[in-house]
């Protein structure tokens, strides 16, 4: 299978690749895939002031979903939750030029975001609902 | 040392240059058909396939007139399995046959049996990929009419005890097929010991040309008999029509030739060149799983699995290295292999496999090259990978609910 340049790029120079303390102040950790299938992401924000100021991501796939998760982690950066929210796999499929068969890479690094951004709302309406 | 490195050597083999120069002169200067009786063209065409068909029944201990020229082993695998079935389909239809075989017998198993012409027995193999003689003797009904079990596999090398199957199916009175693709030039193979009825293997798979195979179809004790499966000018004795490939015959000759000659040192060679390349891989990466048997395989195979890796992203980090992956995301189905999981391999390791095979004309320079590549590219994809983190954390991966999808 021959890759677009794009995603040789994010495989060879992986943005944000990292980890963040899942318990620090205003991060998100979504985690999804399952190692049976071949490929699970782990992408985290951290937000001050409803911005996303930084962004990393570890990816067990193939070099597309590490592509799909290094482009979204770049993405994410600088973008309010709102506007984070607004990211579709099919922008990460055109900007990435991925094939028919990688289109499910796309769709987990949306599926990431979309669960990074719930942990997060989750923590910070946190201390009202889930009192211990 | 010249990049890329070929280290795929169980998908094709580079083609001896003294098998080409044997080849040459049949394409232009003696052009001529095998069958043509009746002129110098035609006479000089004969000896030379007649010459190949002696080199390559000598690599496998046969009789000439038990080689059938095909135009591969798929080919072969269809004719031996369809021909047996189309002839003895009255005594009894059923087969078996394993799960770790080649999709060329395999598939054309599974096609017959969706069509209603056969019944089909898959035995399962054990943990290093081996077949169990007992299972197939167990297997058998009074309507099996054909065991087809293949001598090495082709991703993890594993090879079967082929003599004892043979033993069994000639006990019973069964004709034994036996797909030899991987194991023919690479192993000894002597089908009178081996006890094997048919056995297909293809040229390019042992330094020759692509585009040309053989079924050896056995002739005495007894003397078997296939249906063609392609009708037309009654070529090889009446089991394989179509106008001989001269040249390809000739190289595919002259590449058994080679083998025969050169195998005792080339596979003490390959031996130790795998050898090293799976001992300093294995020392330096903790977590890699081999798969396939330990000791009884192909000289030229190492299939190990890196865990918390996927698999094509390994190839993809090692770019100038031709290799093959047993990740669903480089087959077409999107399925991780089915050989890696027929040994209980579990799903997450057979996406992180990689198959590594030597052949003729790799060098030491190219195996250090690959040692230090694969330590390279593993170490920095466990960086990447949040299971790697994980499992450094302790995390029991086994106990997290993932979301399949």
């Amino acid at each position: 299978m021959a890759y677009s340049d794009k995603v040789v790029d994010h495989f060879n120079n992986p943005r944000n690749m990292g980890s963040f303390k899942k318990d620090e102040e205003g991060v998100g950790t979504g985690m999804v895939g399952a190692p049976e299938c071949g490929d699970v992401m782990k992408l985290q924000i951290k937000v001050q002031n409803d911005m996303i100021v930084d962004a990393k991501f570890k990816t067990f796939g193939c070099g597309s979903a590490i592509a799909s998760s290094s482009l979204a982690t770049e993405w994410l950066k600088g973008k309010t939750i709102e506007e984070a929210q607004k990211i579709k796999n099919t922008d990460i499929v055109q900007e990435l030029n991925l094939p028919p068969v990688k289109i499910h890479c796309s769709v987990l690094a949306e599926d990431a975001i979309k669960a990074a951004l719930a942990d997060y709302q989750k923590k910070a309406d946190g201390p009202a609902t889930d009192a211990k | 040392m010249k990049l890329p490195i070929f280290l795929d050597n169980h998908s094709t083999n580079p083609m001896d240059p003294r098998v080409l120069e044997t080849m040459l002169p049949y394409f232009v200067e003696k052009f001529g058909n095998a069958a043509s009786r009746n002129h110098a063209f035609g006479w000089a065409a004969e000896e030379a396939v007649e010459n190949a068909r002696k080199q390559i029944a000598k690599l496998i201990k046969a009789d000439p007139k038990e080689i059938v020229f095909t135009s591969g082993a798929t080919e072969s695998d269809n004719l031996a399995i369809k021909g047996v079935l189309e002839m003895y389909g009255e005594k009894g239809t059923h087969i078996i046959t394993s799960s770790t075989e080649h999709r060329a017998v395999l598939d054309t198993v599974k096609a017959l049996e969706g069509k209603g012409k056969a019944t089909v027995t898959c035995l399962a193999v054990d943990k290093f990929g081996m077949v169990n003689p007992e299972d197939v003797r167990n297997a058998i009904t009074e309507k099996t009419i054909l065991i087809s079990v293949m001598l090495a596999n082709n991703e993890i090398g594993t090879i079967n005890p082929v003599k004892e199957i043979g033993k069994i199916a000639k006990e019973k009175g069964i004709l034994f097929h036996c797909d030899a693709t991987q194991g023919v030039g690479k192993i000894p193979v002597d089908v009178q010991e081996m006890g094997i009825d048919l056995m297909s293997f293809s040229a390019h798979k042992l330094y020759g040309p692509k585009g040309v195979g053989a079924l050896y179809v056995r002739k005495k004790n007894p003397r078997v008999r296939i249906v063609a499966q392609m009708d037309g000018g009654g070529h090889e004795r009446g089991m394989r029509s179509g106008t001989l490939p001269v040249p390809l015959i000739v190289g595919f000759g002259k590449a058994c030739e080679l083998c025969e000659q050169e195998m005792v040192q080339e596979t003490a060679r390959l031996i130790a060149m795998r050898d090293r390349l799976e001992a300093s891989i294995m020392k330096a990466l903790e977590e890699s799983y081999l798969n396939g048997h330990p000791t009884n395989r192909l000289p030229g195979n190492l299939n190990i699995s890196f865990a918390y890796v996927e698999g094509e992203s390994l190839l993809m980090g090692m770019k100038d290295i031709a290799l093959s992956s047993g990740s669903a995301c480089t087959s077409a189905t999107l399925e991780p292999s089915y050989v890696l999981r027929a040994l209980g391999v579990g799903t997450e390791l057979a996406h992180s496999s990689i198959r590594f095979g030597l052949g003729r004309f790799n060098t030491d320079d190219e195996i250090d090259y690959t040692i230090k590549k694969v330590i390279e590219i593993v170490t920095k994809l466990r960086e990447m990978s949040p299971l790697y983190e994980m499992a450094k954390e302790g995390v029991d991966l086994k106990s997290v609910q993932w979301a399949a999808h």
